[in-house]
C-alpha cells in the first residue's frame, strides 16, 4: 500500500474513535424552559468533557467559575450580566470552550482587575464568538496556554485611564491565538506581558483610552493584518525581541503624545508591509537593535519616522515615504542604521542612466527639523520662508544635520505597496 | 469724498499691471489644483503666494501709485478737500482695487475649487494682507520724498516680514534655547502679520507637525474663537496703525 493511502485510512480510524470519545459526552441544556435554568446548575450538573448549550435569555448569576472541562455553548447569544459586581466568568479548568455569549456589566475596581472572562492558570481554553459590554477587563489570560481567544467582540466606554481595564490583557502566557476580535473604548485594546510565542492576527483594535496595542517583554510573538487606528496614544511595544510584525495598519493616532508605533528597546525584529497614515509620528525607534523595516508605507504622518541615535543596526529599506511633513527625525549625529532604497517623495535628485535608483543621496532629515527637536518654539517659523531657504542651503552643505544619515540609494518612483 | 474714492478705484481697476496680477494669481491657483492631486498640497502652495507674493506686489505697487499720483494730490489740494479725505480716499482706492484684484484671481476661485472652510480663512487672511501692505506702502512713501528710495524702503520693509522678522525671532530662540518661550512666541506673532496670517491658516490646515507641548500651546490659543478674534483684531490693528501714521504725516507734510 502507498503511504497517502495508509495515511488516510489511519485518519478515519482517528476520527471514528474520537466521535467515539465524544460521544461518551453528554449534551446539556440549561435556559429558560429547561430543567436547569441557571448556568451555574448546569455546571454542577455537568461532569468532564460535557457541553452545555446555554438557550437564549437574561443571566444575572454574579460570578461563574467553570472548574470542568465543558463547552460552553450559548444558543441565541443568552445574556450573561454581572450587575457590575465583579469578576462573570472564571475559567478553572483547561480545555474549557466558551462560545455565543453576549457578557456584560462586570464591576469596576481600583484593587481587582474584574474580568468578563478569566483565565486562570490553564491550558486549551478557547473563548470565542462572544460580545462583551460595558466590561471593566474583557478577556485576561494568566498563565494562560494554548488558548485561543477569537472573533469576540469588546466594547466599552471608559473614561478616566486609571478607572479602566484593557481590552484583551495577557500576562504571564504562552502559544496564544489572537485572532479576528474588535476592541473598542477599553484603556489599551490589547495587552501582552510576558506573553511569548503568541499570533495576534486580524484584530481590529480602534478608538482606545491609551494605547492600541502595548506589550513588555513579550517575546516571539507575530502580529499580522491588525488594524490599530484612532487610539488615544497610538501603538507602544517595550522590551521585546524577536517581535514580527506584518501588514498591520496604524492609522489616525494623532495627538500631543500619540504615536503610529512607539518602539522601545526592541531587538531582533521584523518590521515588514505596515501601513502609517494620518500619524502624529509614523514611527518612534527609542533604542531599538537589528530591527528590519522593509516594504512598510509611510503616509501623510507628521513625523514618517523618528529615530534616536542609540539605535543601531536598524535597516530601513524599500518603504514608501508619501505626504510626510517631516520623512526623518533623530536626535544626535550619530548614524549606525541603514536608510538606502526608499521612496521618498520629496527627494529632487535625477536619475541619468535610467536604473531607477536616484543618482544623488538623499537626505531625509531636514534642517528644520533638528532645529525643532531641539527647540520646539521655533515650530512658530514653521513653513516660513526662512525655514525653507535654511532647508535649502542645509541640503547642498550639511553642517548641523548628520552627514551620514542618508539614502544612497533613493528610488525613483514608489513601490505603490497599498 | 465718495466720488473721490470711486475715481481711484475705477483708475486703478483699470491699470494694467492689476490685470496682469489677476491674471497671473488666477493662473496659478487653478494651476495649481489641476495638477496637484492633493488638495493639501496645493493649499500650501498658495499659502506660499499669499504670504509672500501678495504682500510684495501690494507694496511696490501702491508705493509706485503713490509717488505717480502726487501730481493729482496736489491738484486736488488747490481744490476745497480736506487732506484727510484725499489720503483716505487714495488709501481707499488702492485697498479696495488690490483686494478686488486678489479675491477675483485667488479668493474666488480658491473658494469654489477647495471646498473647505480653510479655503475662506486663506482669502480673508489674504484680503487682510493686502490692505495691511498698502497700509505700510503709504506710510514708506508718505516718508521719504525720493520715489527711488521709497520703493527700496518698501521692498526692504516687505523683506523684513517676509525673512528678516524670522531670522530675528529664530536668533532669539537660539540664544535662550532653556526658556520656555511658547507664550512669548504667541506674542510676537503679534508683532508681524505675515507669520500671524501663516500661523493662524496653518493650524487650521496642516496641524501635523504643530504637536508637542509647543504645538498644544498655540493650538490653545490660536485654535480656539477668541484667539482668532485676537488674532484678526491685531491684522486690523496692523492695517488701521499705518496708515494712521501716515495720515498724520500727510497732514503736516509741506508739498
Amino acid at each position: 500500500m502507498e503511504p497517502g493511502r495508509c495515511k488516510g485510512i489511519s485518519l478515519i480510524f482517528l476520527l471514528t474513535a474520537l466521535q467515539v470519545f465524544s460521544s461518551a459526552a453528554r449534551t446539556l441544556d440549561a435556559g429558560p424552559g429547561t430543567q436547569l435554568l441557571r448556568i451555574s446548575y448546569a455546571l454542577s450538573a455537568a461532569v468532564h468533557g460535557d457541553t452545555i448549550r446555554i438557550h437564549g435569555g437574561e443571566y444575572h448569576e454574579g460570578n461563574i467559575i467553570i472548574d470542568k472541562q465543558v463547552v460552553l455553548l450559548g444558543l441565541g447569544r443568552p445574556v450573561v450580566d454581572g450587575d457590575h459586581l465583579g469578576e462573570i466568568f472564571s475559567i478553572k479548568a483547561d480545555g474549557v470552550t466558551l462560545d455565543g455569549f453576549r457578557i456584560r456589566n462586570t464591576g469596576v475596581s481600583g484593587l481587582n482587575d474584574y474580568a468578563g472572562i478569566k483565565i486562570y492558570n490553564r491550558k486549551n481554553v478557547i473563548i470565542k464568538n462572544n460580545i462583551l459590554e460595558n466590561c471593566f477587563f474583557g478577556i485576561y489570560t494568566q498563565y494562560g496556554l494554548n488558548c485561543v481567544v477569537s472573533n469576540n467582540v469588546l466594547r466599552a466606554s471608559q473614561g478616566r485611564e486609571q478607572l479602566s481595564g484593557n481590552g484583551i490583557h495577557c500576562w504571564k502566557s504562552d502559544s496564544l491565538i489572537i485572532s479576528g476580535n474588535s476592541i473598542t473604548g477599553h484603556r489599551d485594546g490589547l495587552y501582552f506581558e510576558f506573553v511569548s510565542h503568541s499570533l495576534i492576527w486580524r484584530n481590529i483594535s480602534e478608538k482606545n483610552n491609551r494605547y492600541g496595542l502595548h506589550f513588555m517583554f513579550s517575546n516571539d510573538d507575530t502580529y499580522a493584518s491588525n488594524v490599530l487606528e484612532g487610539n488615544g496614544a497610538g501603538v507602544a511595544v517595550m522590551y521585546s525581541k524577536n517581535v514580527r510584525m506584518f501588514h498591520n495598519t496604524f492609522r489616525d493616532n494623532w495627538g500631543d503624545a500619540s504615536y503610529g508605533m512607539l518602539l522601545k528597546d526592541i531587538t531582533d525584529s521584523y518590521i515588514q508591509g505596515n501601513y502609517f497614515e494620518s500619524n502624529t509620528v509614523g514611527i518612534f525607534v527609542d533604542g531599538g537593535t537589528r530591527i528590519q523595516m522593509y516594504r512598510n508605507s509611510l503616509r501623510n504622518n507628521g513625523w514618517g519616522i523618528k529615530i534616536t541615535s542609540s539605535s543601531m543596526d536598524v535597516k530601513l529599506n524599500y518603504n514608501d515615504f508619501i505626504g510626510n511633513t517631516f520623512d526623518v527625525g533623530t536626535t544626535g549625529n550619530l548614524v549606525l542604521n541603514d536608510f538606502d532604497h526608499n521612496y521618498w517623495d520629496k527627494y529632487e535628485g535625477y536619475d541619468l542612466d535610467r536604473n531607477r535608483t536616484g543618482d544623488i543621496p538623499y537626505r531625509p532629515v531636514s534642517l528644520y527639523s533638528m532645529i525643532i527637536e531641539n527647540n520646539p518654539p521655533a515650530l512658530i517659523l514653521f513653513r516660513s520662508l526662512i525655514s525653507t531657504l535654511m532647508d535649502r542651503s542645509e541640503k547642498i552643505l550639511p553642517s548641523i544635520t548628520p552627514e551620514s544619515l542618508k539614502d544612497n540609494y533613493p528610488l525613483m518612483s514608489p513601490l505603490k505597496l497599498w | 469724498m465718495k466720488k473721490l474714492i470711486k475715481y481711484n478705484l475705477l483708475d486703478i481697476v483699470r491699470n494694467r499691471i492689476v490685470l496682469a496680477y489677476t491674471l497671473l494669481l488666477a493662473l496659478i491657483t487653478l494651476s495649481v489644483f489641476s495638477l496637484e492631486d492633493n488638495a493639501a498640497k496645493g493649499q500650501l502652495t498658495i499659502l506660499n503666494l499669499i504670504l509672500y507674493i501678495v504682500p510684495l506686489v501690494c507694496i511696490v505697487f501702491s508705493t509706485i501709485y503713490a509717488y505717480n499720483s502726487v501730481e493729482f494730490i496736489e491738484m486736488l489740494l488747490s481744490q476745497p478737500v480736506r487732506r484727510k479725505t484725499i489720503w483716505l480716499s487714495l488709501f481707499c482706492g488702492l485697498s479696495g482695487a488690490l483686494s478686488l484684484a486678489f479675491l477675483a484671481g485667488l479668493g474666488v476661485p480658491l473658494i469654489f475649487l477647495d471646498q473647505s472652510r480653510t479655503g475662506i480663512l486663506i482669502s480673508l487672511a489674504g484680503v487682510f494682507l493686502t490692505v495691511i501692505f498698502v497700509a505700510i506702502a503709504l506710510l514708506a512713501a508718505v516718508k521719504t520724498r525720493d520715489k527711488a528710495k521709497g520703493i527700496g524702503v518698501s521692498v526692504l520693509l516687505w523683506m523684513y516680514f517676509a525673512l528678516l522678522f524670522d531670522g530675528i525671532v529664530l536668533f532669539v530662540l537660539f540664544q535662550f534655547p532653556d526658556y520656555p518661550l511658547e507664550k512669548t512666541m504667541v506674542g510676537i506673532t503679534m508683532l508681524n502679520p505675515v507669520d500671524l496670517a501663516r500661523i493662524m491658516i496653518l493650524l487650521k490646515m496642516d496641524i501635523s507637525a504643530l504637536m508637542g507641548y509647543t504645538g498644544a500651546v498655540f493650538r490653545e490659543y490660536f485654535g480656539t474663537n477668541a484667539g482668532i478674534s485676537v488674532s484678526f483684531l491685531a491684522l486690523t490693528l496692523w492695517a488701521l496703525l499705518p496708515f494712521y501714521f501716515s495720515l498724520r504725516n500727510f497732514n503736516r507734510k509741506d508739498l
